[in-house]
């Protein structure tokens, strides 16, 4: 019927506009590419740059104003009727989304979503479905679907989730798979092990795959072809290797040199700028005297929190979420050090109970002199000026509804610094130094960007002088070029006044960048600490070296050969009511290199 | 007389007998007649419950589809008027809305019987017919309510990813509404259909005086006129016991639409 050497998918010309309350506003600006059958391109870009408008145009998600042409296997889909386009959706091309965590309905049963899926298209009982359903779940490799089927996605993990997406978008058999940032949303290993899943998925039913991401490691190891979008337009189309070894736009070129590349800091010791926008990586070194004289600033000595699960009418406590099993390190002065980990191993709780954003159940810690778990009061208002925060989200962090200015100097007043005028003074010196114009602070926050919110909440976190900063996922949500700008500041800004940062994140390849040492954390205790070029270049416990391994490399002539890790559930954090944790053994391989023993064993079939 | 109703005695005792009865089911006699409380919350119980029951089937069987289309057609005809509907439903009386009604659909078009109630024992239809005018004036606000919270908890659920899946899967528009859709806005939905049992007690005790039903509200009505102390504690009580147990009925169902309660 159709010619099998023509495109799958052939865009042409493809205009968008969405209609905003000022009238349309044009998103694509006419792109046009190719999609060959048997073939995953991937669509990089920015946020902004219209890849997710692309693809739910073609699904015909979008209320939108769409003009060009858009053939797929042989047919126009512009101008197809809604019921059309109903019939296309899920047969002809399937969908997969970001955030596995929303994705699927939280009321129904993941085997009936599944089996919704397939009877949309065909006709078939409830028990041919299901039968069908149970394959699906094994086709995406799901450990003992049986059971699983009768579960509801709340029972379900992240990366378990997104394989039921998987499964549901291969119901109806499609020729295209269009994958929206399928794995930006999952840890490193877990990207790992669903990326492996798509691209043997994509051999074996033989569909075409449009992938769209931000991330350029993920396009180096998975795309045959890429398009790189920017502003609603495509700047260059090739062959991967291509791209990435002769980009021909400057947009290309400016994108890769951004990309932190995990490895690139090897034969180095200290943090590095990125290069790129900035001009040089040059590195990072204390300037005044006595900044070169580190003092240690924070001090946690067997750290814990534990989450209580109660349960029955009475409330027993029937189990406990060991959040923190057992977490010690130091920080100095002028010293980065990450704390790094995948989802759930508690990195995050560390930073909170550290700044007392959360009561911790035991363990010391000692910040800036102040023994931070037990003051109270005065003493407390007087401790947390010495520690600040700077949070991954930073459209949720700043209030909507508080001009810049004064989200600055709040904390600043309260604490009685200085006068209202002496606040604004030092906003706007502060302002300056994190790259704004000190006039920004009589505007609202919905006014800035992503990566202008970012720089406001770190001088807001500035404003005290604090001794550390905990910057959790601080760069983690930003685009490339705006993460490698933040993290410089970040540098910058420590050179300058010796703050120390507890810098949480699963971003290996900034930690590599930013880190004077490094923290890995694994089920609530570090597993290794050390050096960030011993951690790094000599990876001495399992899971470090899992995790690294994980880490997709933008360079697609070093593809991995081999596979994603073994396949491999997380130990599960929660311990009976009278549980009490074995002491750990720390090993030192090298001066201050640290590996946790008694972890190992777990990782033993791995 | 003061002896008698036990007034002379300290007010805790008073209140310790009067609870103490309570717990026996004994609410006390009535200073009017000289009945058994108990017994006549008892006979005046069946038209109320007939009442509210219809009231509540019929007002979300219509509000909900209300809800849920003005939702889906956003911004559209059918969600404007619906909305202007909406408003002048929740600022008309009760009793404006039952007199204006029994006017135009009993005396000038005869259609319905003007007042009264027929007992469920005497057949379904004339009980039904008795109960539609009423029914009509006690529901037009709960309705409205009903219908608005409908809307608004479909439009927050109708923006979320799963929504965006199940088209994506190429479902029909109706199965994504009413069960992708409408399953998960309904804790909502359920939650304003117990907090308004409260409205529609109220309303039962003007709508009963309007349409002369002889029912717990207008019992109500009697004996506050009648400052038939005993009664009116007695029917209090009661309201409050049931509205009590409607909503916690309602915690129950909770459990029931989303697997991820449980008590």
């Amino acid at each position: 019927m159709t010619d099998q050497n023509e495109p799958l998918l052939s865009v042409r010309n493809l205009r968008v506009s969405l209609p905003t309350e000022d009238g349309a506003a044009e998103i694509l600006h006419g792109i046009d590419f190719d999609l060959n059958r048997n073939e995953i391109l991937a669509v990089v870009g920015e946020s902004g740059s219209g890849k997710s408008v692309t693809a739910l145009t073609l699904m015909g998600l979008l209320p939108a104003r769409v003009s060009g042409s858009v053939r797929f296997d042989g047919r126009e889909l512009t101008g197809l009727t809604r019921e059309e386009m109903r019939q296309l959706r899920g047969r002809g091309i399937a969908m997969i989304f970001q955030e596995p965590m929303t994705s699927l309905n939280p009321l129904l049963k993941v085997g009936y979503q599944l089996e919704e899926a397939l009877r949309a298209h065909e006709r078939m009982d409830r028990r041919t479905a299901r039968a069908r359903a149970l394959d699906l779940m094994r086709k995406v490799r799901i450990p003992d679907p049986e059971r699983r089927m009768d579960s509801y996605p709340h029972h379900f993990s992240g990366g378990m989730r997104q394989r039921v997406m998987i499964a549901m978008a291969l119901a109806g058999r499609p020729k295209l798979l269009i994958a929206d940032e399928p794995t930006t949303a999952l840890d490193v290993t877990i990207q790992a092990e669903i990326l492996e899943l798509i691209r043997d998925l994509q051999r074996l039913e033989g569909m075409a795959v449009l992938f769209i991401t931000h991330d350029m490691g993920v396009v180096a190891e998975i795309a045959d072809r890429t398009m790189v979008m920017y502003h609603g337009r495509a700047v260059e189309t090739g062959p991967t290797d291509e791209v990435f070894a002769a980009p021909k736009a400057d947009y290309t070129r400016a994108l890769l040199d951004a990309v932190p590349r995990l490895g690139e800091m090897a034969g180095h010791d200290g943090p590095q700028r990125f290069r790129g926008l900035a001009g040089t990586g040059t590195p990072v070194a204390p300037r005044s005297a006595d900044l070169k004289k580190p003092q240690t600033v924070l001090d946690v000595r067997h750290l814990q929190k534990r989450f209580e699960i109660k349960g029955g009418i009475f409330g027993r406590v029937t189990g406990r979420v060991h959040a923190i099993e057992d977490v010690s390190f130091s920080l100095m002065s002028g010293e980065t050090l990450a704390l790094v980990g995948e989802s759930g191993c508690g990195k995050s709780t560390t930073g909170r109970a550290i700044s007392r954003l959360i009561e911790a159940d035991g363990g010391s810690v000692m910040l800036d002199g102040f023994d931070a778990l037990n003051v109270s009061g005065a003493d407390l208002r007087r401790m947390r000026r010495s520690v600040q925060m700077i949070f991954q989200d930073p459209y949720a962090s700043l209030n909507p509804r508080i001009r810049i200015g004064a989200s600055l100097c709040e904390a600043y007043l309260v604490n009685r610094l200085g006068s209202p005028a002496e606040a604004q003074d030092k906003a706007a010196h502060l302002l300056t130094k994190v790259g704004l114009n000190p006039d920004v602070a009589r505007r609202f926050p919905h006014e800035f960007s992503g990566g202008q919110r970012q720089r406001i909440a770190i001088a807001r976190a500035l404003m005290l002088d604090p001794r550390v900063i905990v910057a959790d996922e601080a760069v983690s949500a930003l685009d490339v070029s705006v993460k490698a700008q933040v993290s410089n500041l970040l540098m910058d800004l420590q050179e300058e006044t010796g703050v120390g940062y507890l810098f949480i994140s699963h971003d290996m390849a900034v930690v590599e960048r930013i880190a004077h040492r490094v923290a890995v954390m694994y089920s609530g205790r570090i597993v290794e600490i050390g050096p960030r070029a011993a951690v790094f270049g000599t990876p001495s416990h399992p899971y470090t070296r899992r995790l690294l391994s994980a880490v997709p490399v933008p360079d697609p002539a070093r593809r991995r050969a081999a596979h994603a890790p073994a396949p491999f559930e997380t130990r599960s954090p929660i311990r009976p009511p009278g549980h009490v944790t074995p002491p750990l053994r720390y090993r030192e391989v090298a001066p201050g290199h640290l590996v946790e023993e008694t972890s190992m064993s777990e990782f033993a079939r791995t | 007389m003061r002896h008698a109703l036990g007034l002379d005695r300290p007010f805790a005792l008073q209140f310790g007998s009067w609870l103490w009865g309570v717990l026996h089911f004994d609410l006390g006699n009535s200073l009017f007649s000289n009945m058994p409380v108990a017994t006549m919350i008892g006979q005046r119980l069946e038209p109320t419950l007939s009442l509210m029951a219809v009231t509540l089937v019929f007002s979300v069987l219509i509000a909900v589809p209300v809800g849920v289309w003005a939702a889906w057609r956003k911004g559209g005809g059918f969600d404007r008027v619906t909305t202007v509907i909406a408003v002048v439903s929740f600022s008309i009386p009760v009793f404006a809305c039952g007199y204006a009604g029994a006017w135009l659909f009993a005396l000038k078009l005869g259609w319905l019987p003007v007042q009264g109630y027929t007992p469920l024992s005497e057949g379904i239809v004339p009980w039904f017919r008795q109960l539609i005018l009423p029914a009509a004036s006690l529901g037009t606000a709960y309705v409205a309510l009903i219908a608005r919270i409908t809307r608004a908890s479909m439009l927050e659920t109708l923006d979320q990813d799963y929504i965006r899946t199940a088209r994506a899967k190429g479902l029909g528009d109706g199965r994504i509404l009413f069960l992708h859709a409408l399953k998960n806005a309904s804790v909502p939905i359920i939650t304003i259909i117990g907090i308004g049992v409260a409205m529609l007690i109220g309303g039962a005790v003007v709508t009963e005086s309007v349409f002369v039903i002889p029912g717990l509200g207008r019992l109500t009505a009697e004996s506050i006129l009648r400052r038939d102390f005993p009664v009116i504690q007695g029917i209090v009580l009661f309201f409050s016991f049931s509205y009590v147990l409607v909503n916690l009925l309602i915690d129950l169902v909770y459990a029931f639409v989303d697997p991820r309660i449980r008590y």
